[in-house]
């Protein structure tokens, strides 16, 4: 054995002089993250602090109050979170099956020469801002539900009760579909990214059972990426809930609970984006509280669609990036 | 030979068989089934593509006939006045902005190099915080930055604006920097290190570097998405309708004035608005494709 001379030393070049040790790198990196974690909680403490006097001098009942009238001290928070939880699911019966079907036409249907370029105006669309959209809903759709739209459902659904009242344009309907059109583009992109992971093996071995192409499809592939396509909805759902400006545009801001889904409603996050200017005192307290509110939803909804994207080992962020 | 053809009762072949007759029987309806069930997806693919064709077509439309020199230089003036603009818009979006991705930037790809680098639970629970922070509803952004910074520092500013953008914009740029750094092969890293180089050298000239068209992708799409942001504007910058360049001040901005001219009763301020949101729409376009081709080309490039 002869013994190792010394090993050349580390190159002494500039490099070498600005490179920080390695534990004040990792200091560096730490306190940046800590910082990060810091505005996260000075967010969440904020929030709270500010909307306790609402909770101290109305009590809890204020959430499930039906009347929401400043004037008389009346904070009620129930019609705007019917009107959030109405106004989403509108948008999400109408999205879920066309946001499915089309994901599955993308994924498996659409000839391959087109389907990137038509993946793509997908995904960007779900980059158009929510006031773009809600700009269209209320100049252009607006006047046509008004006109064509209201009449028509009303004397085919009349019937269910469902269509009272005059027709307005805007209101909750509109709403909804406006939400619907807007959450569409998040929902297919990241459904036909965890379509096109279902392994191909499977397909290819239920072909070769004599399996059809639906059958296929029903039985292999939407089974196969369920949870996905589950949490894509999720995520969906919870940009609906969220949404402000598009929806404060065309749901009519009414402080009421809806008789009809042509009434117009009003929903937490247009409560607080028409109320915020003019409001001070218990008002804006309460206001802040509708906030408290609605971010209990929407962090329940998000941790429970990052938590069902992530089993599918499909990546959300990617996806979600899209929009 | 013979007495194999003869015996009937082998009970595989009879169930081939009967397998095979039910799938024979049944063609026909299956076949008809898939074809539905096809249509129905390319009818729903339809669907789905008229009203976000329809928006961007109308957009366009509407407002190509607002563009003209003024809308682009003078400032926004009440109904009947002219000549009017978005000039004080589009400072107020670009200062903002600006101001919140300079900052944005690099605290979001510190804390996902971070990520990237470690696996403990510290580590899990900011990844989680970072995830359900890109799903807060923005109105609620717009609540914090109004407590944060206007309550605090003198009222409505482009500064609260900017922070609430950069609390948005920040998650996302965190993610996307995260998932970049962890796509750089492992043996570049132990290669590095193997040389003998401090971990900073080898983010900064392994890393980073490696990593770069994601980067630049997911900042990209955070500048994209913080653009677009109205209802934490609405409670943090107030609107402004004269020209602002100071962000200490309450400033304009794009979204703004689009959702505050839509309820406008007049013809020619709802012109303007189009004219704003597809100058909005336009930016983000260029945006989100220019993320994209910046992306393939870099990593063309490094082939």
């Amino acid at each position: 054995m002869t013994t190792v001379e010394a090993l050349p030393s580390a190159p002494s070049g500039r490099g070498r002089q600005r490179a920080l040790p390695d534990k004040w790198y990792r200091g560096m990196l730490g306190v940046v993250a800590l910082l990060f974690g810091a505005l996260a909680i000075w967010f969440l403490v904020a929030i709270i602090i500010q909307a306790r006097p609402a909770f101290s001098t109305l009590g809890f009942s204020w959430i499930v109050g039906k009347v929401w009238n400043p004037t008389h001290n009346q904070f009620g928070l129930l019609p705007f979170i019917l009107g959030t939880i109405e106004s989403t699911a509108i948008a999400v019966v109408l999205a879920v099956p066309i946001g499915l079907g089309t994901a599955i036409a993308l994924a498996f249907l659409v000839p391959s020469r087109v389907r990137p370029a038509l993946s793509t105006t997908v995904e960007l669309l779900a980059a158009v801002p929510s006031v773009v959209y809600g700009l269209w809903g209320l100049i252009v759709l607006a006047p046509l539900f008004r006109e064509h739209v209201e009449p028509f459902l009303t004397s085919v659904l009349g019937w269910t009760g469902l269509f009272n009242g005059p027709d307005r344009g805007v209101g909750l309907l509109l709403a909804g579909v406006i939400l619907a059109i807007m959450i569409l583009p998040t929902m297919v992109a990241i459904s036909r990214d965890v379509l096109i992971v279902v392994p191909t093996e499977q397909v290819e071995g239920a072909m070769a059972l004599g399996a059809t192409r639906s059958q296929v499809l029903r039985k292999v592939v939407v089974p196969g990426a369920r949870t996905g396509i589950l949490g894509a909805f999720t995520l969906a759902t919870g940009r609906a809930l969220g949404e402000t400006v598009a929806v404060a545009m065309v749901i009519g801001n009414a402080p009421f609970i809806a008789h009809s889904l042509k009434s117009s409603a009003a929903t937490l996050p247009s409560l607080i984006v028409n109320n915020f200017g003019e409001s001070t005192g218990t008002e804006l307290s309460a206001l802040f509280g509708a906030g408290l509110v609605l971010l209990v939803i929407g962090i329940l909804v998000n941790a429970l669609a990052r938590w069902l994207v992530w089993s599918t080992g499909a990546d959300a962020a990617g996806a979600e990036l899209g929009r | 030979m013979t007495s194999l053809l003869e015996t009937p009762a082998d009970p595989a072949v009879e169930r081939r068989q009967a397998v095979q007759a039910a799938a024979n029987s049944s063609l026909g309806r299956r076949k008809l089934a898939s074809k539905v069930t096809l249509g129905v997806c390319w009818l729903f693919l339809f669907i789905a593509v008229v009203p976000l064709v329809a928006v961007i077509a109308y957009v366009i439309a509407k407002g190509l006939p607002a563009w003209n020199a003024d809308f682009f230089t003078q400032s926004t003036k009440p109904e009947g006045y002219s000549p009017s603009g978005v000039w004080n818009a589009i400072v107020g979006t670009a200062v903002i902005t600006l101001i919140a991705t300079v900052v944005a930037i690099p605290v979001g790809l510190l804390c996902g190099l971070f990520l990237a680098e470690s696996e403990d639970r510290a580590a899990a629970v900011l990844r989680f915080t970072a995830d359900v922070m890109t799903g807060i509803p923005s109105i609620i952004v717009g609540i914090f930055g109004y407590i944060a910074i206007v309550r605090n520092f003198g009222g409505y500013s482009g500064f609260a604006g900017a922070f609430a953008i950069g609390f948005i914009m920040l998650p996302v740029i965190i993610r996307a920097g995260e998932t970049a750094f962890r796509g750089v092969p492992n043996s570049l890293n132990e290669a590095a290190l193997a040389l003998g180089a401090r971990r900073s050298t080898v983010a900064r000239k392994v890393v980073v570097p490696t990593a770069l068209p994601g980067v630049i992708t997911g900042v990209l799409l955070a500048v994209a998405r913080g653009l677009g942001e109205t209802a934490p504007l609405l409670l943090t910058i107030f609107g402004n309708q004269y020209l602002q360049w100071n962000p200490s001040k309450p400033m304009e901005a794009l979204p703004i004035l689009i959702y505050n001219y839509s309820s406008q009763p007049y013809a020619d301020l709802i012109q303007v608005a189009w004219g704003a949101a597809l100058l909005l729409m336009a930016v983000v376009l260029v945006l989100s494709i220019g993320s994209r081709l910046v992306a393939a080309y870099l990593r063309k490039e490094r082939r």
